[in-house]
């Protein structure tokens, strides 16, 4: 490439850098997301022997830390293209309509008695991940 | 939506990654867009028009 191309194609922060910034503050605020979600969980028999006020802080850190981590993902999503933004909406649209009806209709087989167990909330996390995830990845071989 | 923009990149001895950083965007949606799988918004198709110099549709053309 010559000179003046390369003056015509520089830029002071390029995508990759700024991507690898956002997504670096995602997977922090991420973990330590999980990390006060595992506190809260076990920290009352593990940590503080149940006591009221400990429980409370831990809820209210997993909470504080919980926005900064959806702070940071808006800010990785600004961040993208418009082709890796309309991917990623699909995906969101998907993993919300799939789980409004599979998460509606998983409550009415427990209270129908339809399933020996109890519908877990935590089933359903795990159900809009794996979602999200094969949506995601649909949404970016569609435009390989 | 078709497109010329592989042949301006080809013309300019540009790789698809020099090309992304100009415009601000991946590889992967240079490469989409190349392909004719994604159509670029106006603001995109406008900054590209700029980086080569040329009108918008001088690189994109409808497909009838």
């Amino acid at each position: 490439m010559t000179d003046n191309n390369s003056d015509t194609l520089s830029k002071p922060s390029s995508f990759k850098q700024r991507n690898k910034s956002n997504i670096v503050k995602l997977k922090f605020w991420t973990a330590m997301w999980v990390l006060t979600m595992a506190l809260t969980n076990f920290g009352p028999w593990l940590l503080w022997d149940y006591n009221l006020t400990f429980s409370a802080l831990a809820v209210i850190l997993n909470l504080a830390l919980g926005v900064k981590m959806v702070l940071a993902n808006i800010n990785h999503l600004k961040g993208l293209d418009e082709m890796q933004q309309r991917i990623q909406l699909n995906a969101m649209g998907i993993t919300l309509g799939l789980s409004l009806i599979v998460g509606l209709a998983y409550s009415n087989l427990d209270v129908l008695n339809l399933i020996s167990y109890h519908a877990e909330i935590s089933h359903l996390v795990i159900f809009m991940g794996l979602t999200y995830l094969i949506a995601t990845f649909i949404g970016q071989s569609k435009y390989q | 939506m078709k497109n010329k923009l592989k042949v301006l990149r080809a013309e300019r001895d540009w790789t698809q990654a020099q090309l992304a950083e100009a415009l601000d965007v991946s590889r992967q949606t240079i490469n989409a867009i190349e392909k004719g799988k994604f159509d670029p918004s106006l603001p995109l198709a406008f900054k590209a028009a700029r980086l080569f110099k040329l009108a918008i549709e001088d690189i994109f053309q409808d497909e009838v």
